[in-house]
């Protein structure tokens, strides 16, 4: 696999590509789960090559399991403020108000298995939130929820967004979620970037580039 | 008529168990003729018996003592192991940590007397660094044979719960910059705890039926378990109503023991395989890897080094000598042709029980609760764990001389209670490959009428052929080594090759004891890594499938 691209600080990038293209490698790489044969990562022009994982500027929310399944809500969230869990006053704030601002205040001492795929993954912003890394990955953090559920859960990245600024990277398969949240994206096949740009003309299957259109198929073409 | 054949277990398999429980019910027999008037006041008077008490004491505390040990040294080295995930050499250490399981205890014992007896190795440094080493014969021996034996069994169970956590929360704790500690009680601790819980209770278990170990190693009435006593009782001081009632409360705690194992969800087999590990690359600080390090080298050092002084001492023998002893091509001849008897037996009643199970099994397909066959079927291939070979063997011993002369009928009863014995193992090596083929296929073979024998030869068997050959492996490794059913049965006439090593140890014959020690297990590793071999291939064919 071979990657070469930037991605806008504090923008909002939709990373699309059939499966098997290396969207989660890519993501893999940045967070430092792995390790580039060559080449190197620049966040801010600094190289990431020796930074260790709990060191980069670097928040990624997976697919499922983000969350301790025999820990608290309220621990897990705060294990984004220390993670011996050993926390003074203001962490113990500062865990409840992210909760909170994700719509889940007075959730916090239950136990993931008790809360819903959706919930789930609002906890897991809310960890974002305490983190303050200027780096947002979702590797399809929202696959696995309904349509209505994942749209609610884009608006509320969208929303984290606009607080705070993150560079958010997203993997998906659905071309509408870039559209939604997303103004920029980066679409990838066979381990490479074919071509990136504003999602709107990127994602139009009227000026979209062969391939992209051979992805997108019939159905987003009617 | 087809759906009789779905949802009965077969014959073959019924007919197993009851060969099982047969077999098993050898054990009860001296108790209900001695509970038969004239014979019951001998056992009441036993109960009086200081030895029985005693042994008992011994045997539990022993026990405890052997399996905290173990765990207390487990799992530093299964942490430092599941932290250093890419060292080279990493899935040797694991593969090593497979071996004692197989090792004939009595190999074992000579290696460890041989490092940490009178003059070992060990022992010797550290009695020249000033301080003292408390003799091997006694609780000290017998605690160091049982970590030797069950603290890579722990390490190994342990990697293997950890196997079982999602990646991601590794990852996570990478990500959040989670400490050692910080990791090791929120993400490591809360898998490898219930691990531990059933490597506890199953080393409990192998602890509280230990024969070999504390016959050899035991000094004198004082380091006494049930097993030996009733061992001692039988061939030494011919006090068959002491052996009876010590039979009785051996069955007793091993049925407490085995329950505990039930509920803590322990497996008899666990630890024969153990879960990949997703390979992960990591930075670490360079302290937290040298006491990894340090702490894996400890470790796999203490389990090589008995296999290291076992070749070494082996090699520095008259083997040559050795050869051309006619008691020693007796006692291979008589250990090859009865170990091969008992491992074509064991991998049969398994075959037999894992089809009655399978069959059993797809009758309820669609209800979520084991139907009594099963059930039945399950535990009767347990039975043995509960009334172990020794108390089977002695059981036997005292019926048979009744009748006639014990020790003509020692090849048969070597023979089944050595196959009894192995058939937990070979049973959850071929279950999975047996219900594998009969979920892909039972429809197909209803469909097509291939029935019974042609089912087998055609269907069943090229799927499960792989599985047979290592359960019969591990099986033959099992009944090489093994000193209970013999030590019982054994004399001039039929010898094995463990027995031939205690009556040379007997004899101070140290040598020869040391030669045999290392033909013996070469056998039985050599059997082993043919087993691991197959495995291999077995996961690697399947991971290229799916």
């Amino acid at each position: 696999m071979r990657f070469d691209c930037d991605f806008a600080a504090g923008a909002i990038t939709a990373l699309v590509g059939p499966s098997g293209s290396g969207k989660s490698t890519l993501l893999n790489l940045l967070a430092g789960f792995e390790v580039p044969q060559s080449g190197a990562i620049r966040f801010d022009g600094e190289d990431m090559a020796r930074v260790p994982v709990s060191e980069r500027p670097v928040s990624m929310v997976f697919q499922e399991n983000n969350l301790f399944a025999h820990l608290s809500v309220f621990e897990n969230v705060a294990l984004g403020l220390s993670p011996s869990l050993r926390l003074d006053p203001t962490d113990r704030d500062a865990a409840e108000e992210a909760l909170a601002s994700v719509g889940l205040g007075g959730y916090g001492a239950r136990l993931p298995g008790q809360l819903s795929g959706g919930e789930r993954q609002r906890v897991a912003l809310a960890r974002v939130i305490v983190r303050r890394k200027p780096v947002l990955l979702l590797d399809e953090a929202f696959a696995s929820l309904g349509p209505a559920l994942r749209l609610e859960m884009l608006d509320l990245v969208a929303r984290i967004h606009s607080e705070r600024g993150m560079t958010t990277l997203m993997v998906t398969h659905f071309p509408e979620d870039a559209r939604r949240i997303a103004p920029q994206t980066v679409f990838l096949a066979a381990g490479t970037v074919v071509a990136g740009g504003p999602t709107e003309t990127l994602l139009d299957p009227g000026t979209a580039p062969q391939a992209i259109r051979d992805y997108l198929g019939s159905a987003e073409s009617t | 008529m087809a759906t009789r054949s779905l949802t009965g277990a077969g014959t073959a398999a019924w007919i197993s168990v009851l060969a099982l429980v047969l077999l098993a019910a050898g054990a009860f027999l001296p108790l209900a003729i001695m509970a038969l008037p004239g014979g019951g006041g001998a056992v009441a008077g036993a109960l009086g018996d200081p030895v029985v008490w005693r042994s008992l004491r011994f045997t539990l505390v022993q026990a405890a003592l052997s399996t905290g040990l173990s765990l207390l040294f487990a799992v530093p080295v299964a942490a430092a192991l599941y932290e250093m995930r890419r060292f080279p050499g990493r899935g040797l250490v694991l593969r090593l940590f497979a071996l004692p399981l197989a090792l004939p205890q009595i190999v074992a014992v000579l290696a460890i007397v041989g490092l940490y007896g009178e003059r070992g190795a060990v022992s010797r440094m550290v009695e020249s660094a000033g301080l003292g080493f408390p003799s091997i014969y006694g609780l000290t021996g017998i605690l160091i044979a049982h970590v030797f034996f069950n603290m890579p069994l722990a390490v190994r169970i342990v990697l293997g719960g950890l196997a079982s956590m999602p990646g991601e929360y590794d990852r996570l704790s990478y990500q959040l910059g989670m400490g050692f500690r910080a990791r090791f009680r929120h993400v490591v601790w809360p898998f490898m705890r219930p691990a531990l819980a059933s490597a506890a209770s199953l080393i409990f278990m192998l602890c509280v039926t230990s024969f070999t170990v504390v016959l050899t190693l035991g000094g004198g009435p004082r380091a006494t378990t049930l097993e030996v006593a009733i061992y001692q009782a039988l061939t030494f001081d011919f006090d068959i109503a002491r052996a009876v009632l010590l039979a009785g409360v051996q069955i007793a705690v091993t049925a407490l023991a085995f329950g505990l194992l039930a509920r803590a969800g322990g497996e008899v087999s666990a630890g024969l395989t153990v879960g990949a590990l997703r390979p992960f690359l990591v930075r670490r600080h360079v302290p937290g890897q040298a006491v990894s390090a340090i702490t894996i080298l400890v470790g796999t050092l203490f389990v090589l080094l008995p296999f290291a002084v076992i070749i070494w001492r082996g090699l520095s023998a008259d083997l040559m000598g050795l050869f051309g002893q006619a008691g020693f091509q007796r006692a291979l001849a008589t250990s090859l042709i009865l170990g091969t008897l008992a491992a074509c037996l064991a991998v049969s009643l398994s075959l037999a029980l894992a089809s009655g199970m399978a069959r059993a099994a797809a009758g309820r397909r669609f209800r979520g609760e084991r139907t009594r066959a099963e059930r039945a079927i399950g535990q009767s291939s347990s039975l043995i764990l509960v009334v172990p070979p020794v108390v089977i063997a002695a059981g036997w011993f005292v019926v048979i001389r009744q009748f006639s002369s014990a020790y003509a009928a020692a090849p048969v009863m070597v023979v089944t209670i050595n196959a009894a014995m192995a058939v937990p193992f070979a049973i959850r090596l071929i279950l999975p490959a047996v219900t594998g083929a009969a979920e892909r296929y039972d429809r197909l073979c209803l469909q097509l009428g291939l029935r019974g024998f042609s089912r087998l030869r055609l269907v069943t068997w090229p799927l499960v052929r792989r599985a047979t050959l290592l359960a019969f492996a591990f099986s033959l490794a099992l009944s090489l080594g093994d000193l209970g059913v013999i030590a019982i049965f054994g004399s001039q006439d039929v010898q094995t090759l463990p027995y031939l090593i205690l009556q040379r140890m007997g004899s101070y014959r140290t040598q020869d004891a040391a030669g045999l020690a290392l033909i013996l297990c070469a056998m039985t590793m050599a059997l082993m890594m043919i087993a691991d071999r197959a495995g291999k291939e077995d996961s690697a064919r399947e991971r290229s499938e799916t």
